[in-house]
């Protein structure tokens, strides 16, 4: 109870131990900087966001140029390749590196706007149960449960049977199947936060619900938040990448990750180089993901931290 | 014991009411099964008397208890594609399936201890840190991918196992390893994280400063109890188990119900679409009560209440 009235709680808890009064992004790029993960995960992330955005300037060929005089050209360190396709054509003569630039903004697409309105439902659910209790929290937390115990791909594989797959329907059908695990641990944070003085004070002074859910509620859990939002974007770009080469996912003339090792499969007798290149870029652009939430998590949850380095204490 | 047990049965019907609701609105409200069923250039009063003998003019409610009655009996309706049975079709492909799953979890399960318990014992060294970066490659990478890379250099430049197919203990190899590898990374994590919390135990300071051997302490003392927390991990690994299983089964033409969901996707064959699904839930609920019981069991600190 005491810790409720030192200020230093109400501030961020990443500012408790640093007393400067430096700008807020100087302050970020200092934290990062100490992580070696931390800070090549951000490099990562910037270099696939910037080559998402400007995917059409920076490839050197129309990626869905088919190109007959240069079908399944080998990368250019290989003989009988050249710089003029640094990673070699396909079967259809298209350049892989063009395609795989462009494919980025297909992964990124998914990968962050199913997150988003997978976290949206999750957080409005985990919310609402969390802050009322009663009734409506043993309802809706009945429904998270159930659909917990059932792996999700189940669901989408028949939201994709029934309707016409698109980015879009990828988007909906994975945000919708998603949100499960957001509602569960929003609701675990509301419900220690609803016990803290002082939103027992804001209720005392007649504030209405509304306010506070999101004056007092929601700034308190944005941290946990983007930590696993962060995470679960990466899982959704290899969701994505995998439903894609099933079929299922992205189709022609969309170009995806996924779908472009569905094509290099049939040729890996002969041409490695077609399967191989978009696979190397999932796993980077994971990688770097999963290094940059794990630096997330450790600066804005000092409690994971502890716990993941095995002191109990 | 005996009340628990109910109790965790109870919770199973909403979660059955949970799938054979989504899977009816989106089967039967939202597509349109009788264009499914029928050749695109049927008349429409062929559509009509289909969509009477199908029943899709009873009130909704009427519609949804007649579709999960005929579940229960176990009727899911005929494949166009083969003209068979939906269910015994799924089920004729369960061994498959479960033959690849187990093998999968024992490559995982040889991964992750000897390496968990390793680079906990090594924490901070150089071997820790190449382990710990080991489970996160593991865990970026796609294991279709994997699966393809494996083909590739196992199967097509040095040709030590087959390409694909089921038949001989060859051709379990590398779809096993496949499909074990993401699930050993996860694993190893959480292990080398359960052993360091038992690491800073009381009881096992004590026994230190008792004088008992090294090996002793890390195999009697820790590595029992951090055996609760994996038999949690193995249960909540299923769900990896399951759409790991689905594209694995896809690259290497394993012929387990995975490889047939996914062709029924596709294939827009919706009885056996429903068929699979139903019968994947179900053992995934299944494995779910039985880590569950088997956690119960490990640890008898746990209450059943």
């Amino acid at each position: 109870m005491e810790a409720e009235s030192k200020p230093v709680m109400t501030l961020p808890r990443v500012n408790a131990g640093m007393k400067t009064s430096s700008h807020p992004l100087k302050r970020w790029t200092k934290l990062l900087l100490q992580s070696r993960t931390g800070t090549v995960g951000m490099i990562i992330v910037l270099g696939v966001i910037f080559v998402a955005v400007f995917a059409d300037l920076i490839a050197p060929h129309n990626p869905a140029a088919n190109n007959l005089s240069n079908i399944m050209q080998p990368p250019a360190w290989v003989a009988g390749g050249s710089w003029d396709f640094a990673l070699g054509t396909d079967n259809l003569g298209r350049d892989i590196l063009s395609r795989i630039i462009v494919g980025t903004r297909v992964s990124l697409l998914v990968g962050v706007f199913s997150v988003v309105l997978a976290g949206l439902i999750g957080l409005v659910v985990g919310i609402v149960a969390g802050y009322y209790g009663g009734w409506l929290d043993n309802v809706l937390m009945r429904l998270v449960d159930s659909f917990l115990a059932i792996p999700s791909i189940l669901f989408i594989l028949v939201f994709l049977s029934v309707f016409e797959p698109s980015i879009t329907l990828l988007i909906v059908v994975i945000g919708l199947t998603n949100w499960v695990t957001y509602a569960r641990v929003v609701r675990g944070e509301v419900l220690s936060i609803k016990e803290r003085e002082y939103v027992k004070a804001s209720k005392s002074i007649g504030t209405s619900h509304r306010t506070i859910m999101l004056r007092h509620i929601l700034p308190n859990i944005v941290s946990s938040f983007i930590v696993i939002s962060a995470l679960s974007v990466a899982t959704t770009i290899i969701l994505e990448a995998s439903l894609s080469f099933l079929g299922l996912g992205i189709q022609p003339p969309d170009v995806s990750w996924g779908a472009m090792l569905t094509d290099g499969r049939n040729y890996l007798a002969t041409n490695w180089w077609v399967a191989t290149f978009p696979g190397v870029a999932i796993v980077i652009t994971v990688l770097g993901i999963i290094f940059l939430g794990d630096w997330l998590r450790d600066v804005l949850d000092p409690r994971a931290q502890v716990s993941r380095k095995g002191g109990g204490k | 014991m005996r009340k628990y047990l109910i109790r965790r049965l109870l919770q199973i019907i909403p979660v059955l009411f949970i799938i054979t609701f989504v899977v009816f609105v989106l089967v039967y409200k939202a597509g349109d099964p009788v264009a499914l069923m029928l050749p695109e250039d049927a008349s429409e009063s062929d559509r009509a008397a289909m969509r009477e003998a199908l029943g899709l003019n009873e009130p909704f409610l009427v519609q949804y208890f007649s579709f999960v009655g005929d579940l229960v009996k176990g009727d899911f309706g005929t494949s166009f594609r083969s003209n068979q049975e939906a269910l015994p079709l799924v089920l004729e492909r369960l061994p498959a399936t479960l033959e690849l799953a187990a093998a999968s979890m024992i490559v995982a399960i040889i991964l992750a201890i000897p390496l968990g318990i390793y680079s906990a014992r090594k924490q901070n060294t150089l071997t820790d840190l190449f382990i710990t970066g080991g489970s996160v490659l593991g865990k970026a990478m796609p294991n279709f991918w994997l699966g393809i890379i494996l083909i590739l250099l196992f199967a097509v430049n040095v040709q030590m196992f087959p390409v694909s197919g089921r038949g001989s203990l060859m051709h379990l190899v590398l779809p096993a390893i496949t499909l074990g590898t993401g699930i050993a990374a996860e694993m190893t994590r959480l292990i080398r994280s359960s052993m360091l919390e038992i690491f800073n135990q009381d009881y096992i300071r004590t026994a230190k400063s008792k004088g008992v051997s090294n090996s002793v302490l890390v195999y009697k003392h820790a590595f029992r109890n951090s055996l609760i927390p994996v038999v949690t991990i193995m249960g909540l690994q299923i769900s990896h188990l399951v759409s790991g299983a689905l594209i694995t089964e896809t690259v290497f033409a394993w012929p387990g119900v995975g490889q047939l969901l996914i062709q029924a996707v596709n294939g827009r064959d919706m009885a056996v679409v429903q068929a699979a699904v139903f019968v994947i839930a179900l053992l995934v609920i299944i494995v779910n009560l039985l880590t569950d019981l088997a956690y119960r069991l490990l640890d008898p600190r746990i209450h059943y209440s």
